[in-house]
């Protein structure tokens, strides 16, 4: 009797020790963990070759991504003026152009701004981030070029979108901001571009794509039709 | 097999009460302090009734400060513009009139002033607000040279009641499962005792207690009885099968898996309450393999402007003083220094423990997952949206990998470019809606290669 609640006792710490070693702040183990890791370097890894081990890098100075072209406006208040004035969208404004410019806008812009363009995002409702003009705010004025410069470098407390979005995805979101802004404006809507236009246009307004890049999209589009 | 989530699910609940009654109690508290607090300011508001009739309404200028001004100005602090509280006496009145319409304009016209305050900001334009009315500045002048309220006493006062009730709470219930753990054990004892004192009384009075007779002992019998040992050994060995089983099922897999991140980042706060869309952060998961970590800057998109959390996002569990000390880490690793709004240049990184992670011999696209098929992060990433702690909620095996491939339809409509085989493939499997099975999505070399 007595030997038998001494075993049972004996079989609860074991079990308490079992479950409490199986925690959730440790991985489980492995079989074969050879096959489980990696022999190559992850993205985001911390190895010792890397400075301060880090493995995700910025490009080397003087050096681009691939798809990337450099934006020739400067980050200064006359680099912006002028893109204010000088800076056009190279993408034909075509509803497919429209419609990935919404989503995008979505997901990075709406947050703040507001879905309609009116700088009242959630964030702005409840009062984390202040100060978020409305597109259509007369002394700002913006332009195809202003929207892009402030998108590229950020402005005061907004900060860059250079790192989410490529140059394609910014001069999309680019039209829907304008669309917004019309829109806010009343003024009439545009009426979307054909690929004709977009033919003229692809010979070179596009300073900051590069043109292939440029033509695969509208085979693309051409092929679908 | 580790099943961690929702553990302690009564002294949650008797926390959660816990924080009802106290915000209630704080709720309270807040009140009595706010009309104590309103009548002096009220009085205050009486005396200076002439300076705020020349000044406007504070209240509508606030409406017009926080929509205008506030992305760039503080009232009582310097953000990337000056602090705007007192600037009526460093200038007068048509001077900012002038200034706020079109400081471009006015630095033109070759005013020293409006050329010092330029160049002592960095040489940061401020925008021209031509919408503006003098009685709209007057507004927004008379908001901003109201007195600086006190620090928020009262309601740093609740956040701290209110964590040392939550507290008092779990405190509360381990005493009184001590207590009674108490009780039970001097029971026992006193039962062994009494059960002692019966037997040596016995004893002493010459009682002889009847003896049990002696039988065969009961293992002897169960040896004995053969058909019993048979089923005995059965069920023995099928649960050891099925615990075997179950056990050799979960070696490597991390279902639960909730390490601790070395800045305390709360998906409930930013992803759930803000509604910050996952791709925001994570955009990579767009267009590449990856999901991406946030880099840093990501972060300062927002945390330039928001250097601590408001009081109503303390819980009981993590305070403010909490969370505006995780917000000072992230900027100690991005080198940004909040008083002067400037990034040192000198950056760490931040090691943040991975959680959701295949083994190396399967090959996983986000891209593929997210844009292609539009499936949601929270359908393999689970309620993401309300973790204050992020912990793997799938399990990640192959077996839930082919699950999901043989039970999604793949989206057929506005795809012309693959209407052909679409159509093949309905009719080789005889099918109105393709599965991604039905696709090759169960093809070993889709995954391993």
């Amino acid at each position: 009797m007595r030997s038998l609640f001494h075993k049972s006792l004996i079989f609860v710490i074991i079990a308490g020790f079992l479950s409490s070693c199986a925690g959730d702040k440790d991985r489980n183990y492995q079989y074969f963990p050879d096959m489980y890791r990696p022999v190559p370097y992850e993205p985001y890894g911390a190895y010792n070759i890397f400075a301060n081990e880090q493995e995700a890098k910025l490009p080397v100075e003087g050096t681009i991504p691939r798809g990337w072209m450099p934006y020739d406006y400067e980050d200064t208040p006359e680099g912006r003026a002028d893109a204010k004035a000088n800076l056009k969208n190279p993408l034909p404004y075509t509803e497919e152009n429209l419609t990935k410019g919404k989503a995008l806008y979505t997901v990075y812009c709406a947050v703040c701004h507001g879905d309609k363009g009116d700088g009242q995002g959630t964030l702005v409702e409840r009062e984390k981030i202040l100060g978020v003009p409305s597109y259509d705010d007369p002394g700002r004025s913006i332009t195809e070029g202003s929207v892009y410069h402030a998108m590229y470098y950020g402005l005061n407390n907004m900060g860059s979108y250079a790192v989410q979005t490529s140059i394609k995805e910014r001069w999309q979101i680019d039209h829907y901001v304008m669309n917004l802004k019309d829109k806010l404006e009343g003024n009439p809507e545009r009426s979307f571009q054909t690929n004709t236009v977009t033919q003229e246009n692809s010979d070179n307004l596009n300073p900051a794509e590069p043109a292939e890049d440029l033509s695969e999209d509208q085979d693309e589009t051409q092929s679908e039709e | 097999m580790k099943k961690v989530k929702y553990r302690h699910s009564t002294s949650r609940l008797l926390l959660i009460v816990a924080l009802f009654l106290s915000f209630t109690v704080t709720s309270f508290a807040q009140d009595s302090t706010d009309v104590e607090a309103g009548e002096p300011a009220t009085a205050a508001d009486a005396a200076d009734a002439s300076a705020s009739a020349e000044l406007g309404d504070p209240e509508a200028g606030k409406g017009l400060f926080n929509s205008l001004c506030a992305a760039c100005h503080k009232p009582y602090s310097a953000s990337i513009g000056p602090a705007l509280n007192g600037v009526t006496l460093r200038h007068d009145k048509e001077w900012l009139y002038a200034w706020i319409k079109n400081n471009a304009e006015l630095r033109a016209s070759g005013d020293a002033d409006a050329e010092a305050v330029y160049q002592e900001y960095n040489g940061t334009a401020m925008p021209a607000f031509p919408q503006l009315s003098n009685e709209d500045i007057d507004n927004i002048l008379a908001y901003v040279e109201q007195p600086e309220p006190e620090p928020a006493a009262a309601a740093t006062g609740g956040a701290g009641a209110e964590g040392g009730e939550g507290s008092g709470g779990g405190v509360s219930v381990n005493i009184i499962l001590g207590v009674l753990i108490f009780v039970l054990v001097m029971l026992l004892v006193v039962l062994f005792l009494v059960n002692k004192t019966l037997k040596n009384f016995a004893a002493a009075s010459g009682v002889t207690l009847p003896e049990r007779p002696s039988r065969k002992p009961i293992w002897q019998a169960f040896v004995e009885n053969q058909f019993l040992v048979l089923v005995f050994s059965i069920v023995v060995l099928l649960g050891v099968g099925y615990f075997a089983y179950g056990f050799l099922m979960q070696v490597g897999v991390d279902q639960g898996y909730q390490p601790i991140q070395p800045i305390h980042y709360s998906h409930r706060i930013h992803a759930g309450d803000n509604g910050i869309e996952c791709k925001y952060c994570h955009s990579s998961a767009r267009v590449s393999k990856t999901s991406g970590i946030p880099s840093l800057n990501v972060c300062m998109n927002c945390h330039k402007a928001i250097s601590e959390v408001a009081p109503e996002t303390a819980t009981a569990e993590h305070s403010k003083e909490f969370y505006d000390g995780e917000i000072a880490k992230l900027y100690d690793a991005v080198g940004w220094d909040p008083a002067t709004r400037t990034y040192s240049g000198d950056q760490k990184p931040v090691k943040w423990v991975r959680i959701h992670n295949l083994p190396d011999f399967v090959y996983f696209n986000h891209s593929q997952h997210v844009s292609v098929a539009g499936v949601q992060c929270q359908h393999c990433h689970g309620p993401i949206q309300e973790m204050e702690v992020v912990h793997q909620e799938a399990p990640l095996t192959m077996g839930w990998c082919i699950n999901c491939h043989r039970e999604t339809g793949v989206q057929m409509e506005g795809n012309e470019y693959y209407e052909k085989i679409h159509e093949e493939l309905s009719k080789k499997y005889g099918v109105e809606k393709l599965t991604i099975a039905e696709m090759g999505g169960l093809e070993c070399a889709k995954c391993h290669y």
